[in-house]
């Protein structure tokens, strides 16, 4: 009977094989189909696009490998040859390379400032590797001890054998780590303070943070370099001067510190009231709500539009050129006018490992600001 | 209020009090505030004694003595006064910064559309642009424009020529137009279309708000627009002459003279000032459609809209809400960014005002200047998009 029933069964009674899937639709040639020739206007786009890719990638390499002087002396080197223009001209970047890095920080007392970054890297990597533990020992140390370790090497401290460096000696990638890196951890805080006063109920107060917060964010930073330089020193009882590196330290951290409390505020406005009516609840003080319940959250949401404004601060420490300091931007291009290395292709190569120098740094943050924004997927987000 | 209320209210010690907090922690803010402000008034008007630098501005009527290579809207000459060179180098960023704000916004829409193409190669080239241009310095870039790619263009005498303007190391040399009297009638049918237009899309609207009927605005808008303007020049030409001539340049010596010249300085901060924030708008862009959800464009598509119309009746307004507020403060940063010009003396607002200083040493004075005018501008452009922000808004009930 049931032999039967299967005979006459008018459905199949096994899984057919599966078909492989159309060749149009997968592997590489059907990605390519999908995404480069999916029509004949795709299809030109495709084109165009390679084309420009190809002139970019080739002119790259033409001029800053292939075509390139590595070495030599002084301009000859880099001259046209035989009438052929050369490519970028290394042996430039090459000469000046230690002063492009330490300013005119005297070469005998250079590895002050090379242990000072090796010092401050290794207290920065495992700050940035979410699964070390010990982040507030690394904490402290990085924004305490560090601080104090890296003036003592950099300036120096007679007493410690270590002689005395004048900050108008520092320069190229030294100063501008120096501005950036104190920038940054003297804007946080106060950016921190500025956006918990601008949310704050004592109307004095609110008031006060607003100002500071618009007149910053209204004026240009070189205004603000500007008066640091040139109007701080008036500011100031007779017989007290600024040191020439740390004016422009003040404007650049007020200007990110307006930023970042902007920054910090859109976090504070996105934790919901609950939180703060249930710290207050358990009857926390203000500082510790802010301290223990809010401020962890806050910051931990708006940690890439930090970074954003670290990556800002960071570039905009090369405008300090213009009042004159020696930073990397600004030794590179007081020794573009050395007659030494004048030649048509010393300006294009030097602004090629400025651009490199800088690049690498921005992305760097950035690309470290998307990797915390993907691992603190969590709570809030949707 | 109640007795109990009052009982434990007398219960908290003085310095417990919420109130009495507050009222004693800003009273001390407000006095360390005045205190500050007070050295250092009195600090600075000590200092300034001593160096014997006058203050006031009374400057600003003295004669500058200084020439300024891009004069626009003015007669500026070496006699004008410190006042009238603030003013050039004010309507220098004016120009700058709006020119520039044009620029990047085109560029910028194009490099955020690009970035949506479904085309992996085109979305991956929009992606390199940004990463590539917003992380380097601007500064760097204006120096690359400038000294790199400007620099090393042939002098006048080898000119490159495109389509009679004329590109050297200079700057770029164009015909300049010259207007007689008659072109005012193009000018007044100009301005005629535009009132038209307005009327026609206010009826227009009204009109399919009661009917349901469109009407083709777009065509008529450009026929008025362009065709009623060039209409009445041709009949200017025909009864008046032709209301428009050329002021050619030439070749003179060692330079051009006559026509319309475009300075160096200029060119370069506007490539790098548009092509710098073109990659933050860009960015800004791509956000901005992406958060429409997909949900609206089928909704749209499955109503029988044509793609444009889906693009221009239900994306780009939807998706505008979300870009015009990051916008606003790229406009202002670009503003600001200009002033940047005094790296390659671009004779911009604080590249005259630094002249200035030197000459006459009137630090606060200037640099107050500049920030009350930045402040000003960072505050009127926020107002305008903040307006039409307002416009833009979801209307909801």
């Amino acid at each position: 009977m049931t032999e039967k029933q299967h005979k006459i069964s008018f459905y199949r009674t096994e899984m057919l094989p599966p078909k492989p899937p159309p060749p149009a639709t997968t592997g590489v040639l059907g990605w390519m189909r999908e995404n480069l020739f999916s029509n004949w206007w795709n299809t030109i786009l495709t084109f165009i696009g390679l084309y420009i890719i190809w002139l970019i990638v080739s002119n790259f390499v033409q001029f800053a490998i292939l075509d390139a002087v590595w070495e030599g002396k002084d301009r000859n080197a880099c001259l046209p040859k035989n009438g052929v223009e050369v490519g970028a001209c290394w042996a430039f970047v090459r000469a000046r390379f230690n002063q492009f890095m330490f300013g005119f920080y005297p070469v005998a007392e250079q590895w002050r400032v090379n242990l000072t970054y090796l010092v401050g890297i290794i207290l920065l990597i495992p700050m940035l590797i979410p699964s070390v533990p010990w982040k507030r020992l690394n904490g402290i140390l990085l924004l305490v001890a560090f601080p104090i370790f890296a003036y003592l090497m950099l300036y120096g401290a007679p007493s410690l054998n270590l002689p005395i460096v004048e900050t108008t000696r520092w320069g190229g990638l030294l100063l501008t780590l120096v501005i950036a890196i104190t920038g940054i951890v003297t804007s946080l805080p106060l950016g921190v303070l500025l956006a918990l006063g601008r949310q704050s109920k004592m109307p004095v107060v609110r008031l006060v943070s607003i100002i500071f917060i618009e007149f910053w964010r209204g004026v240009p930073l070189i205004t603000v370099l500007f008066m640091s330089s040139v109007m701080l020193p008036l500011f100031l009882p007779e017989g007290v001067t600024l040191d020439k590196v740390v004016r422009p330290l003040v404007g650049v951290a007020l200007f990110s510190a307006a930023y970042m409390a902007e920054v910090v505020r859109g976090g504070l406005q996105a934790i919901p009231k609950g939180q703060y009516e249930g710290a207050m609840a358990l009857g926390l003080t203000y500082w510790q709500m802010m301290r223990l319940v809010i401020l962890p959250q806050a910051l931990k949401m708006v940690i890439p539009g930090i970074v954003n404004t670290f990556i800002g601060l960071f570039k905009d420490t090369s405008l300090v050129s213009i009042i004159g300091l020696m930073d990397l931007l600004g030794i590179v291009q007081s020794a573009l006018a050395d007659a030494k290395w004048s030649t048509p292709t010393t300006a294009p190569t030097a602004y090629l490992f400025l651009a490199l120098t800088y690049w690498f740094f921005c992305f760097g943050m950035s690309r470290y600001s998307i990797f915390m924004e993907n691992y603190l997927h969590t709570g809030h987000k949707r | 209020m109640s007795a109990a209320s009052e009982h434990a209210e007398a219960k908290v010690p003085l310095w417990n009090n919420p109130r009495v907090r507050a009222l004693v922690s800003q009273t001390l803010l407000i006095a360390v505030l005045a205190w500050a402000f007070w050295t250092i008034f009195q600090n600075t008007v000590h200092n300034l004694e001593q160096r014997k630098i006058a203050s006031g501005f009374g400057f600003l009527s003295t004669t500058a003595g200084f020439g300024i290579n891009q004069v626009l809207f003015l007669e500026y000459t070496e006699a004008s006064s410190y006042g009238k060179a603030f003013l050039a180098g004010l309507l220098n960023t004016l120009v700058l910064s709006f020119i520039g704000i044009i620029f990047a916004t085109i560029l910028g829409f194009i490099i955020g559309i690009m970035r949506l193409s479904h085309n992996w190669v085109i979305s991956k080239l929009a992606a390199g642009y940004v990463e590539f241009f917003r992380n380097i310095p601007l500064l760097l870039q204006i120096f690359v424009w400038y000294n790199v790619v400007l620099k090393p263009l042939p002098g006048p005498r080898q000119s490159l020529e495109v389509a009679g303007v004329f590109i050297n190391n200079r700057g770029v040399y164009s015909p300049k137009p010259l207007f007689t009297d008659a072109w005012w009638f193009v000018v007044f049918a100009f301005i005629a279309g535009l009132i038209g237009t307005w009327a026609v899309a206010r009826w227009a609207r009204k009109r399919q708000m009661e009917t349901g009927q469109p009407f083709p605005v777009g065509w008529t808008a450009l026929g008025l627009i362009i065709g009623l303007p060039l209409a009445t020049y041709f009949i200017v030409s025909l009864v008046a002459g032709n209301p428009v001539h050329f002021d050619y340049p030439e070749l003179k010596g060692f330079n051009y003279r006559g026509g319309m010249r475009i300075i160096p300085e200029f060119v370069a901060m506007l490539l790098a000032l548009s092509i710098y924030t073109a990659a933050f708008i860009g960015e800004i862009v791509r956000a901005g459609i992406q958060a429409v959800s997909h949900g609206q464009t089928e909704a749209a598509l499955a109503l029988g809209l044509t793609r444009g119309q889906m693009l221009r009746l239900v994306v780009i307004p939807q998706a505008m809400r979300v870009i015009i507020p990051p916008l606003t403060s790229q406009y202002l940063n670009l503003t600001k960014n200009s002033s940047l010009a005094v790296a390659i003396a671009y004779p911009d607002l604080v590249a005259v005002g630094g002249t200035i200083l030197n000459q006459t040493g009137q630090a606060i004075e200037i640099i107050g200047l500049w920030m009350l005018i930045y402040l000003s501008l960072s505050l009127a452009t926020s107002a305008f998009m903040n307006w039409y922000n307002a416009k833009m808004r979801l209307v909801e009930r």
